[in-house]
């Protein structure tokens, strides 16, 4: 038998968060460094499955199948394609500096802190390797809880109501999910999430096939979240910790974008066509969640809410490439290509804006540890201060706009590339997104905060005499990996892009 | 012989009822001892019926006169009666040590009433269960209101005992239409007479059955039935409020079970439209109510009203299902059940220890909890989190099964309805783990609470299978289903 490297991947963390659960609470630096540099290992794995996995990215590779509750007719599956094998790496290399970073930062209930924020990496992983709908779900849920935890006790002033909104609200969609699951299990007599695509559910009875259909992409729309799903999101991105905004961002929200490729879209082909194309209500949503969000980022004066909002604006390309992908079966005369690149680029996206707003979140961590404000009026000139910061900083902003030479840069082009070819309205308003998101990251987050004329009275009255200083070696160490993919891939994006295509075409080509 | 040996644990138990009624009467000075003859009393049950279960085989029938079934449905359930007296006088050791001097009574009471539910599911007359069910009750009250210098333990017995009167009464009522439709009070015979029964009789037989369900209804606290629930849990002492939530229910659904399936599979479609809407109204009344408790007693007594409805889809949907296929219904009415036993025992094991070391039920009181016993909160989250129904807990597997079953049986309202209703659930339950995790102490030099051995046993007991219950689900649910095969025949 071959090693069960998903598994490893998937429960390492587990096992780590168990180790956690043994060390004494007194020895809080043994908890930090141990679980820090035992995270190392699922890193190392996902990137020897990114690595096996791009020799034939198209298919499902490591699969590993097991009877778990025969009762019920749920299986142990799991495998990874390539778009698995990105989000992998992802979540793994996020979850590594997330830990790293609060070695330093977390002084509160440190065992706990790490115990769960274990649990939140294992159940993270878990909905990315898994190919059962009820294993899927399991893990969907799992990781609900401890994210719940950590807005709630680590989190800033408004963290108690921020964390039950964030619980209710995706409880809500996981339940419309879990009727949505068994009945597409009542249709087609199998939880595998593949064979389950492959004998699109309620193919004969179109009003079920549509009730389904809405009930998966609600449960998913409020996790990525889609206007007008987004509200908790806001909340709980202010109000968590920044390690915890970090996963939010960067893993959380794909953990639904991941679901309207994987599920929705091979499943209810015809459904997703049919309210892309003809009833147009997601790509609208799309667009509104793009051009909205980037609106209120404009009006927005709390750098770490700014940075939110512009979460749900980037991930309105996601569910816009999604859409055009979608639309091209109705579309007349689409050709394949676009709809192809339109899903690299929603695909891409996921992976960019992970490293991206998670180096975001990062960053503003950083600044209001120093300031203990996140008021953007209240800083100022701060370029001259901490010219490092400011570099990083830079770059991070400048790929969040979509620089070219950014890895930003390639995947809104993918996305409007093909939305352009599909559905060219929405195409031609969305790009009002890309304007606005040029305006707010140069005008609000690089000219009010670093550009100017340093004032030191006024930074004191804002920060109560804080010091300031320049990032950290710990600091500089968390951003450097994020700052070097943002390059590499924005100088070379056929590094995860290559991964993607070939998932993307197995998926249209499904059709 | 056969049936002596089948009716060993509940001999046990009413044997050691006695040998702790009487020996406390013989007025021994030194009562210390008292709990721990019960508790061996109960542990002999619980290994018998144990033993019955896993390696002895009996002929399946009915027995003494058409009295008793033997079935593996009743072995299950005489499980389940010695194990709920186990887990009780394990919460109730440390807890009644100093509040009531008569630990005699205490005991052989808890030992009746655990004798009185397996003797509920063990009956198949309806005679049998009549008797069973009052001798339920009849302690049940006694138990609740058994601190009688407590205003709000008395005021809840005799609330409890007015309610179970009327509700007996009624039950009773529909017992003799019945006997007067089918000339039987046998549970099988009357299944036969009810077959091609004629059209005008329908009138006698609904009315039966509305006046049955309201006894059950009562027995499960099931909305509109439930108004004792809420006094009788919070003035009951804290180890008989657990009781009455785990194996008083229980023991209802039991019953409730054997007379629907057994009895009036002819009626089904009557007894599923009411049953229906009784499980709308228990869940949507239970969880809203349960909202607004600041009592913790409270709130798990709403809530417990809440999962009788949940509880009662798998009821409902039953109808075309085959047992063993997958979301049958049946299997999903006792899992569910299973699971939230397990957890409700847990909770309120909690419950006991924070009130037998603070003396406060409020949920307020809660406030960070996690400092003062990690051990509490740590395990009261598991047991809240089953109650949501979250993956990796036992609740999941209740709730996908009973949801399930709702959609194979095509009743989609009812399952939206659930659904709704599991999200507003999942609003109160999270605001007790809100206290217990993110509240700050008020003062800082707040004590620890201590956790009596004997009730970190029953807590980790019941984490344990909630846990286990999630993740390795199928010993469970193949134990459910070998126990549901005869009680249909």
């Amino acid at each position: 038998m071959n090693f069960p490297v998903l598994s490893a991947i998937t429960f390492v963390p587990l096992l780590i968060s168990l180790i956690v659960l043994i060390i004494p609470k007194s020895k809080e630096n043994l908890i930090r460094w141990a679980s820090t540099i035992l995270s190392l290992i699922p890193l190392a794995l996902a990137l020897y499955v990114y690595y096996v996995v791009q020799a034939d990215p198209g298919t499902m590779q490591f699969r590993e199948e097991y009877s778990w509750i025969p009762a019920l007719d749920v299986y142990y599956r799991m495998g990874v394609d390539g778009l698995s094998a990105v989000m992998l790496v992802l979540t793994a290399l996020l979850s590594t500096l997330c830990l790293y970073y609060s070695i330093y930062t977390v002084k509160d209930r440190v065992k706990e802190y790490y115990f769960l924020f274990l649990l939140l990496q294992v159940g993270m992983t878990g909905v990315f390797v898994s190919l059962d709908f009820v294993f899927f779900y399991v893990f969907w849920e799992i990781g609900l809880v401890p994210m719940y935890l950590l807005i709630g006790v680590w989190g800033g002033k408004r963290r108690i109501y921020a964390s039950i909104k964030f619980f209710l609200y995706t409880l809500t969609g996981s339940m419309a999910m879990l009727l949505a699951i068994i009945a597409v299990y009542l249709n087609t007599g199998t939880f595998d999430i593949l064979k389950a695509a492959a004998a699109q559910p309620f193919a004969n009875n179109l009003t079920y096939a549509a009730v389904a259909f809405w009930a998966f992409f609600i449960a998913f729309a409020i996790k990525v979240p889609i206007f007008p799903f987004h509200t908790w999101l806001p909340d709980a991105h202010t109000e968590a910790p920044t390690t915890g905004s970090v996963i939010l961002a960067g893993v959380l929200l794909k953990l639904g974008a991941y679901g309207l490729i994987r599920i929705v879209l091979p499943m209810f082909p015809e459904q997703f066509a049919y309210y892309s194309y003809e009833v147009p209500i997601i790509p609208i949503l799309a667009v509104i969640s793009i051009v909205y969000g980037a609106l209120v980022c404009m009006a927005q004066w709390d750098l770490k809410r700014l940075i939110a909002y512009s979460s749900v604006s980037h991930m309105g390309y996601v569910t816009l490439g999604v859409s055009a992908a979608a639309a091209s079966l109705h579309a007349p005369g689409a050709d394949p290509t676009s709809a192809i690149i339109a899903l690299n680029g929603a695909s891409l996206q996921l992976f960019t804006h992970g490293i991206i707003t998670g180096g975001l979140f990062f960053l503003v961590g950083m600044i209001y540890d120093r300031a203990h404000t996140r008021q953007i009026k209240d800083f100022g000139g701060l370029g001259v201060k901490m010219p490092y910061y400011y570099g990083i900083m830079m770059v991070t902003g400048f790929a969040s706009l979509g620089l070219p030479g950014l890895a930003g840069f390639w995947s809104e082009l993918f996305v409007f590339r093909g939305t352009f070819a599909v559905i060219p309205t929405f195409a031609m308003i969305g790009i009002l997104g890309l304007v606005f998101t040029a305006a707010y990251i140069l005008w609000k987050v690089i000219q009010h905060v670093f550009l100017g004329e340093f004032d030191q009275e006024k930074w004191d009255a804002a920060t109560h005499n804080a010091k300031i200083t320049d990032m950290a070696t710990f600091e500089k160490v968390t951003m450097w990996p994020l700052v070097i993919l943002m390059v590499l891939v924005g100088l070379y994006p056929s590094l995860i892009t290559r991964l993607l295509n070939a998932v993307s075409t197995v998926l249209l080509n499904n059709f | 012989m056969q049936i002596f040996l089948f009716l060993l644990p509940q001999l046990v138990l009413f044997l050691s009822v006695v040998l702790v009624f009487g020996i406390d009467l013989m007025g021994s000075k030194d009562k210390q001892w008292l709990p721990y003859l019960a508790l061996s009393g109960a542990v002999i049950s619980l290994g018998i019926s144990i033993y019955q279960y896993g390696w002895m085989d009996f002929e399946e029938g009915i027995v003494l006169g058409g009295m008793i079934a033997m079935d593996s449905f009743s072995r299950f359930f005489q499980i389940f009666a010695s194990l709920v007296a186990v887990l009780i006088i394990l919460l109730s050791m440390a807890y009644m040590k100093d509040k009531s001097p008569y630990q005699g009574e205490f005991y052989s009471f808890i030992l009746l009433v655990s004798f009185a539910i397996s003797l509920l599911a063990l009956s198949s007359d309806l005679v049998m269960i009549f008797i069973a069910f009052e001798l339920l009750s009849i302690s049940s009250y006694i138990l609740t209101g058994f601190f009688r210098h407590d205003p709000k333990s008395s005021e809840a017995g005799i609330k409890y005992f007015l309610y179970g009167s009327l509700a007996s009464a009624m039950m009773l009522y529909g017992m003799s239409l019945l006997y007067g439709v089918t000339a039987s009070t046998n549970l099988i015979e009357i299944a036969r007479g009810l077959v091609g029964i004629d059209p005008s009789l329908n009138w006698v037989v609904f009315p039966a059955i509305v006046l049955m369900l309201v006894g059950f209804g009562f027995k499960t606290a099931t909305a509109p039935f439930h108004q004792w629930s809420p006094d009788a849990y919070e003035g009951a002492p804290t180890p008989v409020t657990a009781f009455l939530a785990v194996g008083s229910i229980g023991a209802g659904f039991a019953i409730l079970i054997r007379v629907m399936i057994t009895a009036l599979p002819e009626f089904q479609m009557n007894w599923v439209a009411l049953i229906t809407g009784l499980s709308i109204i228990s869940m949507t009344l239970g969880n809203l109510v349960a909202i607004s408790q600041k009592n913790i007693k409270r709130m798990l007594a709403y809530s417990g009203i809440a999962h009788s409805g949940y509880i009662l889809i798998g009821l409902v949907s039953w109808g075309s299902g085959v047992l063993g296929t997958v979301f049958d219904g049946l299997t999903g009415i006792l899992v569910y059940l299973l699971v939230y036993l397990v957890a409700n025992l847990g909770a309120f094991a909690v419950v006991t220890a924070i009130e037998h070391k603070t003396g406060s039920n409020q949920i307020e009181d809660y406030a960070g909890l996690i400092k003062r016993s990690p051990l509490l909160a740590g395990t009261m989250a598991v047991f809240l989190l089953s109650l949501i129904g979250i993956p990796g807990t036992g609740g999941f597997i209740g709730k996908l099964l009973v949801f399930g079953s709702a959609l194979r049986a095509e009743y989609y309202f009812l399952a939206l309805v659930a659904i709704i209703n599991s999200v507003v659930a999942g609003f109160y339950y999270l605001n007790v783990i809100r206290y217990m995790f993110f509240q700050p102490l008020d003062e800082p030099a707040r004590e620890a609470i201590q956790v009596p051995g004997s009730l970190s046993v029953v807590l980790v007991l019941a984490c344990v299978f909630t846990l286990l219950m999630g993740i390795l689900a199928q010993p469970f649910i193949h134990f459910v289903q070998t126990s549901l095969k005869l009680v249909l025949s």
